[in-house]
């Protein structure tokens, strides 16, 4: 009886719920998915990569390839014919080769083990494993060894190579660290100076506090394009009547700073503002001042809000590009993450090994970010301190 | 020298005055408990005493030494929160020791200050874990613990049992009752709206209202001889009957009229001015006896029995009287609803007040 009016009941969930979790699975498909084809992508083989599907990288593909045979010095004679012998695989590994072909307009005209007749009586024939001969009447002459076209059935390979090749060739290593560069110091000195501000302007009275308040939910409206460039030209003379040049660290840590502060001081007033006044004034009659206060009761008791801001600003940082190119120079040394990306895209365009590999670089921190912290967006300290 | 010295303390915010000149003084060690109903400004006033209000007019005086202006740290006094308000990351240990540590005082000493408060309030065990882990009376005892290692002059308590349970309540009363006579020295202020904590706590009871005192005394003095109307029906439950009576005779004892043609004695002096004014009579509802007709002050009709075994409460409507008179009679009682109640009350038992509530004994 209970047990039928139990499944009755699940039956009846409402249609609200079941749309809900339904666009929770819709959504958790639309960024997993990606996600993982580019994670699977950025390991394959470039070669592969170029042909085929992430979702195929399990089976084997076929692949148009061209070899070389030897170097005509290694050549022999046997019964009056010039001989090339080898393998057709790298390194003289076998190869399943399923058909071959000796001119580039043909590249697949044999099948394995076929004599295929070249030109001035030469013959080659290439083995299902990739052993080839190649025959001449006369000496096979040249600086190199002849090319053969031969389609292969290639397995899956993965490897680290691409990063191997971003991380080092590509300059995504050093963009890595420059992109760390910026975002640390842009991360940490807005939450510094909004923590202080948030505890100020929720328990230390002062007069136009509220006012203050206003200001700063005002300010969270501004377009950041909009004071883009007037913020630089202040910056630069600023900087120049300091000796400080234009495009350099300092610069784009203190334009996060001020991009992100009204955000975070909003949030963390919030937060702050919201802790029990008991405890506030509790410590007050212990005897703590307002910086005692504020960094042994009101900092490890925001640490949710804390960590969640930080969360925030950090992936806006690391994602930017904008504030990045207007403030921060091209150089080696300077150009972050985001920026290389772009000039990968515009130089090596076509090149999805290393766009794949640079792409799962730049959001591996992000993820580490978030999967680290996430914890604390939902935990709340304050269980215990007050009924 | 006062423990405590309040004068013509006032406090408003922006124009509401809240407070209208507080005068007190309490004595080092003693016991005094702000009772009142919600918004009287007894939670402000201490609050003012503790330095988290600034202090609109007056003076406060701690021992001798006006305090006005002095942060809370530097009052010597320590405070006891209705919600505790525990640090909710420390440990017992670290909440008790915070106010020492701020204070850079001796690793030692602190050691031996918590561990000794600890030991007095059964915390010893509990001393490693994080409020969250305790149990509402433990907390509570927490609090009480993190004011006792500051060896204050003043201890101050805000509701400190309103967050228990009825069982816990009682039990930590008791041990707050305890706690006084530990500390002798320690002047103890405690504000509540429970007439029952009150009661059994204070050595004297400043009873609030509206901002201002309306009487302080010790319980009993409050109990048998209330200053006005409010302080009668404040202290006591059910609270008194307040009924309206022509004063018709004064002197050394007096003689009130009800409804024109019921009288009663009073045993006390009646200033002879007061003769044909119009009085309010208070009668506890303890002190009601039942009567036969011809005896009887007031006659109703029984609208409501209470049977509590002990006790037995009757609400009886009385013609030409607005509220039903409460009537608490000891014992099991056989009387039911519509039945004609007659009651009288001793002479010496029965209150009297002015028109404007003040008592005669006050005047």
């Amino acid at each position: 009886m209970s047990g039928a009016k139990l499944s009755l009941s699940k039956l009846r969930r409402s249609p609200l719920t079941i749309l809900v979790h339904l666009s929770v699975l819709l959504i958790v498909v639309l960024w997993t998915l990606p996600t993982a084809g580019l994670l699977i992508s950025s390991f394959r083989d470039k070669d592969q990569l170029a042909i085929s599907g992430w979702w195929t990288a399990l089976s084997a593909s076929d692949q148009n390839l061209i070899g070389r045979t030897a170097h005509p010095d290694t050549q022999v004679q046997e019964n009056g014919v010039y001989l090339l012998k080898g393998s057709i695989g790298e390194d003289g590994k076998d190869v399943d080769v399923r058909m071959f072909g000796w001119t580039s307009k043909a590249p697949t005209a044999y099948l394995p083990g076929t004599l295929a007749p070249m030109r001035k009586g030469q013959t080659l024939t290439v083995s299902a494993t990739g052993q080839y001969t190649m025959t001449s009447p006369e000496p096979f002459t040249g600086s190199r060894g002849k090319r053969v076209f031969f389609t292969a059935n290639i397995p899956p390979k993965f490897s680290l190579d691409n990063y191997r090749e971003v991380l080092t060739s590509e300059g995504i290593g050093q963009s890595f660290i420059n992109s760390l560069t910026v975002t640390i110091p842009a991360t940490v000195i807005p939450i510094l100076i909004a923590a202080f501000a948030a505890y100020a302007l929720s328990w230390m009275r002062m007069p136009g506090r509220p006012l203050l308040i206003a200001l700063v939910v005002g300010l969270l409206v501004v377009p950041l394009q909009m004071s883009l460039i007037p913020l630089l030209r202040l910056y630069n003379d600023i900087g120049a009547f300091f000796g400080v040049g234009a495009k350099t660290y300092l610069g784009i840590w203190l334009a996060h700073t001020g991009f992100g502060l009204p955000l975070a001081i909003y949030l963390l007033r919030n937060y702050i503002s919201n802790l029990p006044k008991e405890i506030i004034e509790s410590a007050r009659v212990d005897g703590a001042t307002d910086f005692e206060i504020f960094v042994r009761i009101v900092l490890p008791l925001s640490f949710p809000a804390l960590a969640s801001f930080s969360i925030f600003q950090f992936l806006w940082v690391w994602n930017d590009l904008l504030v990045a190119t207007v403030f921060l120079g091209n150089g080696e040394n300077e150009l972050v993450l985001t920026g290389r990306l772009r000039e990968l895209l515009g130089s090596r365009g076509g090149n999805w090994e290393i766009l794949t590999a640079s792409a799962f670089v730049s959001i591996a921190v992000p993820l580490t970010v978030f999967f680290s912290l996430q914890r604390y967006l939902v935990r709340g300290l304050l269980a215990g301190s007050v009924k | 020298m006062n423990g405590l010295k309040l004068t013509n303390i006032k406090k408003a915010y922006g124009e509401t005055e809240v407070l209208h000149g507080i005068d007190l003084e309490i004595d080092i060690g003693e016991f005094i408990v702000f009772v009142g109903p919600s918004g009287c400004g007894k939670s402000t006033l201490l609050r003012m005493i503790a330095g988290l209000e600034d202090i609109t007019d007056g003076d406060l005086e701690i021992e001798g030494a006006i305090v006005n202006d002095l942060p809370a740290a530097m009052r010597g006094i320590a405070m006891v929160f209705q919600t505790y308000a525990l640090y909710p990351h420390m440990t017992v240990y670290d909440n008790m020791a915070f106010a020492m540590r701020i204070a850079k005082e001796s690793k030692e000493d602190i050691d031996q200050r918590v561990t000794s408060a600890a030991e007095m309030l059964q915390l010893t065990e509990y001393l490693g874990r994080l409020p969250k882990a305790l149990s509402g009376g433990q907390r509570q005892r927490v609090a009480i613990g993190r004011a006792i290692v500051r060896n204050p002059k003043v201890f101050l308590f805000d509701e400190p049992l309103s967050n228990l349970d009825a069982a816990l309540r009682v039990q930590t009363r008791i041990e707050i009752a305890n706690l006084k006579e530990k500390m002798p020295k320690t002047t103890m202020i405690y504000v509540t709206h429970d007439q029952v904590e009150a009661m059994t706590l204070a050595d004297r009871i400043v009873v609030l209202s509206a901002g201002r005192i309306e009487q302080v005394g010790t319980p009993l003095e409050l109990y048998t001889n209330p200053a006005n109307v409010f302080v009668a029906k404040f202290i006591g439950s059910p609270s008194m009957n307040i009924i309206k009576s022509d004063i018709i005779a004064g002197g050394e004892t007096g003689k009130v009229r009800f409804d024109n043609k019921r009288e009663a004695d009073y045993a006390f002096p009646v200033p002879t001015h007061l003769v044909g004014t119009t009085g309010q009579l208070g009668i506890r509802p303890e002190d009601f006896e039942l009567a036969t007709e011809n005896e009887a002050f007031v006659s109703g009709t029984v609208l409501f029995v209470e049977s509590l075994g002990e006790v037995t409460q009757l609400h009886i409507n009385v013609p030409n009287h607005e509220d039903a008179i409460v009537v608490k009679i000891p014992g099991i009682n056989d009387l039911h609803k519509g039945e004609t109640v007659h009651l009288k009350a001793a002479a010496d038992k029965i209150h009297l007040f002015n028109t404007d509530g003040i008592s005669v004994r006050y005047l």
